[in-house]
């Protein structure tokens, strides 16, 4: 992208105060993890203020500034508290490098329209330290997961040997446990067993439906749709419990075809859902040209009306065996010992032996769900271009 | 189209591998049902290893003994019995006796006799407090404190009246989210006799000061539900001490390492055991009935004890407990029993727990969300 804006240097009044507000924003953080907010918050202006003076108004060179706050960042975290607080330190002088000299130097007027108020400006900016600051919310979970799954203590606990990045602190126990473990493996039989089964059923009755209620023709289309989609209204615990009741009466209780249906009808609405969305597009008069090209019913369908709805298929069976494989509530009442999933193992796993196995396991499933998304998604474009939908 | 062909013969291996996985309850399997964790280990290694190898039965082990009650219910109603064996505590087993959904036992018909020849309901004498009830194990409820964050000079906590007292031990301290041992030691500890501790605690005036003695230190104490969950807290030093069974603090203190110390006084004695739902159909009658002789004779109730650091129920077993399966200590000075260790104890009264259990539970529920 290009600037959109001629840009020139701000004065001292402006961007030093900015950057003191921001050093004691990260001061009052430093601060209190050492105990004295408000110290921070003091120290935290004064020390990045004047260090944002002297880089722009007696060094002058970004360049070596930006580097020694580094630098200086690195060895003020390693004093404090060791290596992994030195590359937080790191980070910080980096950041505040960075930002000294974004203000410094004008750049951030650069990539908006020049035609922008002062107001505008920082709204926009802004606008995307929420975004991000929302993005990190979200994801700060799963990324703290991950460096506890390789503990070398049996406990949800970021060791001092961890935090001094010891190698001591680490292991892959857990991972060696999740893969050796006969009720780990046994949970994960289970689940391989279930999912695709569950994702099959639910893509063929969720397509097949979604079908006929596009048709106009069908009568109380809104009411059947309605009643289709109600598992996903309807709240877990209360399916569950009525098809643990029912289950129990015609013998599918306990059995692995009853988890199966179970999870089925809960996967069956986001199928419906999403190929009523894709079949929105679809051109009817092509399936007309086909059966007057001489095509049975049951060709069409293969031949025309699937591949062009096959986007939608795809997601919404990603969906359904998302569902299945992550679904905890339904498989505790319909399942029993015999049909325990992962979901079921990890739940039990966190209340009776609180193990980084469960991490580990965590870890393993996030990076599969990435692939699989990743490859989904390839696959999407790559039929797109194949078919011409968007430009190579 | 390829795409088409690739589908269909995807979908038909998923169908036809999805039928081979489908077969049902299989003849010779067995569901039994216990707590999960260092326990479920334990039973593993001491009776379900050694009995699958005899005979062959596959056992499965089904985690749900904490909501093991409600769904004794639930199959009993739904008409449909998946479990052959629960394990459950005493009190929650008179329950289940109670409202019919265990089977009533004639204990010297069904279990092994001592090897000297006393019939077991004199070998396990007073514990057997129900007629569904099979007691297996003696625990305690008791307190573990991080021994690195009692200060210069402080005398470690003893036991259950230190967790009151927030002077010489501040910080946060953990305790179960439900009345029971609660309520008794808030009593205790706030001058009750003994003796006197369940009178009490039966008038609304008892119940009230409880809860008024619990009030002092509600802010600054975490309720635990799971045991794994108070041992996480001590492990992360988040509280400096907790109350949890005394099995699990063995666990974490020797076979994991941590800073932790026992504090003892005023621990709670409680028995966890075997029930038999019931209206089980004759076959699978028949197998828990073999099942439960094997696993409850004086010597595989011993071998437990190699395992996690719980008292047997028979007289009969105590003098054959020996070593730490693994780690080779003496089992002995880590029971709840041992005489040094039970200067003040108290045994959880289990028939006065199930007449006010219900009552309670919602009482004290509503004490926590105020």
């Amino acid at each position: 992208m290009s600037a959109l804006t001629p840009v020139s240097r701000t004065p001292v009044s402006f961007y030093v105060p900015v950057v003191a507000l921001a050093g004691a924003f990260a001061g009052l953080l430093v601060g209190t993890a050492q105990g004295s907010s408000l110290l921070g918050v003091i120290g935290g202006a004064i020390l990045m203020a004047a260090a944002a003076y002297l880089t722009t108004q007696v060094v002058q060179a970004e360049r070596p500034s930006r580097w020694a706050l580094i630098v200086m960042g690195a060895l003020a975290g390693l004093v404090i508290g060791g290596i992994a607080a030195a590359l937080i330190g790191a980070f910080f002088g980096w950041f505040f490098g960075w930002f000294t000299f974004w203000l410094y130097e004008g750049r951030y007027r650069a990539y908006v329209a020049p035609y922008l108020t002062p107001g505008q400006v920082l709204w926009h900016h802004t606008f995307r330290m929420i975004c991000g600051a929302i993005l990190i919310f979200l994801i700060t979970p799963i990324l703290v997961v991950m460096p506890l799954s390789f503990n070398a203590e049996d406990f949800f606990t970021f060791t001092p040997e961890m935090l001094r990045f010891d190698p001591a602190g680490y292991s892959l126990k857990h991972y060696e446990d999740f893969f050796t473990n006969s009720d780990w493996q046994g949970a994960l039989a289970n689940s391989v067993k279930i999912a695709p089964m569950a994702t099959l059923l639910s893509v063929s009755f969720g397509t097949l439906a979604a079908i006929g209620l596009s048709q106009p023709h069908v009568p109380f289309r809104r009411a059947i749709m309605a009643i289709l989609i109600s598992p996903m209204i309807v709240p877990l615990i209360i399916s569950a419990a009525g098809m643990y009741f029912f289950y129990s009466r015609i013998g599918l209780q306990g059995t692995y075809i009853g988890v199966v249906l179970a999870h089925a009808a809960l996967g069956i609405p986001f199928v419906i859902i999403t190929v009523t969305a894709t079949l929105v597009g679809f051109d009817n008069s092509l399936t007309r040209a086909a059966a007057n090209m001489g095509a049975g019913p049951v060709t069409t369908f293969f031949r025309v009306q699937m591949p062009l709805i096959l986007p939608g298929v795809i997601s919404g069976g990603l969906f359904a065996f998302i569902t299945s494989f992550d679904e905890v509530v339904v498989v505790l009442f319909v399942g029993s010992a015999g049909q325990k999933t992962l979901p079921w193992q990890m739940f039990t796993g966190l209340r009776e032996q609180i193990s980084p196995t469960i991490l580990a396991v965590a870890t393993i499933l996030v990076i599969l769900s990435i692939a699989l998304l990743t490859v989904v998604e390839l696959l999407r474009r790559r039929s797109e271009r194949l078919r011409g939908m968007s430009p190579a | 189209m390829k795409l088409t062909k690739t589908l269909l013969a995807s979908t038909a291996l998923t169908v036809a591998s999805g039928m081979a996985f489908a077969d049902g309850h299989m003849a010779s399997e067995m569901t039994i049902v216990s707590w999960g964790g260092a326990y479920s280990n334990s039973q593993q290694k001491a009776y379900h290893d050694p009995y699958m190898e005899k005979t062959g039965i596959n056992i499965i082990n089904d985690e749900s003994s904490p909501e093991g009650v409600a769904k004794m219910r639930a199959q009993a109603e739904a008409g449909n019995i998946t479990w052959d064996l629960v394990d459950l505590e005493a009190a929650d087993a008179i329950r289940v006796c109670d409202e019919g959904l265990a089977m009533e036992i004639d204990h010297d018909e069904v279990l092994a006799p001592a090897p000297d020849g006393t019939p077991a309901s004199e070998d396990f004498g007073d514990m057997i407090v129900s007629d569904c009830f099979i007691p297996q194990i003696v625990f305690s409820t008791t307190f573990g404190y991080r021994t690195d964050q009692v200060a210069d000079g402080v005398e470690p906590p003893k036991g259950a009246c230190d967790v009151f007292d927030l002077e010489t031990y501040p910080g946060k301290r953990g305790l179960n989210k439900q009345p029971i041992a609660n309520l008794e030691w808030a009593l205790l500890c706030d001058g009750v006799a003994y003796e006197d501790v369940y009178d009490v605690l039966e008038t609304e005036e008892g119940q009230d000061r409880a809860f008024a003695k619990l009030d002092t230190i509600k802010d600054q104490t975490i309720f635990w539900s799971s045991a794994a969950e108070a041992i996480q807290l001590l492990a992360d030093g988040e509280v400096f001490m907790s109350s949890t069974y005394n099995g699990r603090l063995f666990s974490a203190i020797e076979e994991q390492g941590q800073p932790i110390g026992m504090a003892w006084d005023w621990q709670m004695f409680d028995l966890d055991g075997w029930v038999v739902p019931a209206d089980l159909p004759e076959d699978r009658l028949a197998r828990v009935m073999d099942y439960l002789y094997f696993a409850t004779d004086t010597q595989r109730l011993a071998d437990q004890a190699k395992y996690i650091s719980y008292g047997p129920a028979r007289a009969s077993s105590a003098p054959l407990v020996s070593t730490h399966a693994e780690l080779g200590i003496d089992m002995a000075p880590h029971m709840p029993t041992e005489p040094s260790n039970a200067e003040n104890t108290f045994v959880n009264n289990y028939t006065w727990w199930a007449d006010y259990r219900d009552d309670l539970d919602s009482k004290f529920q509503a004490w926590l969300t105020q």
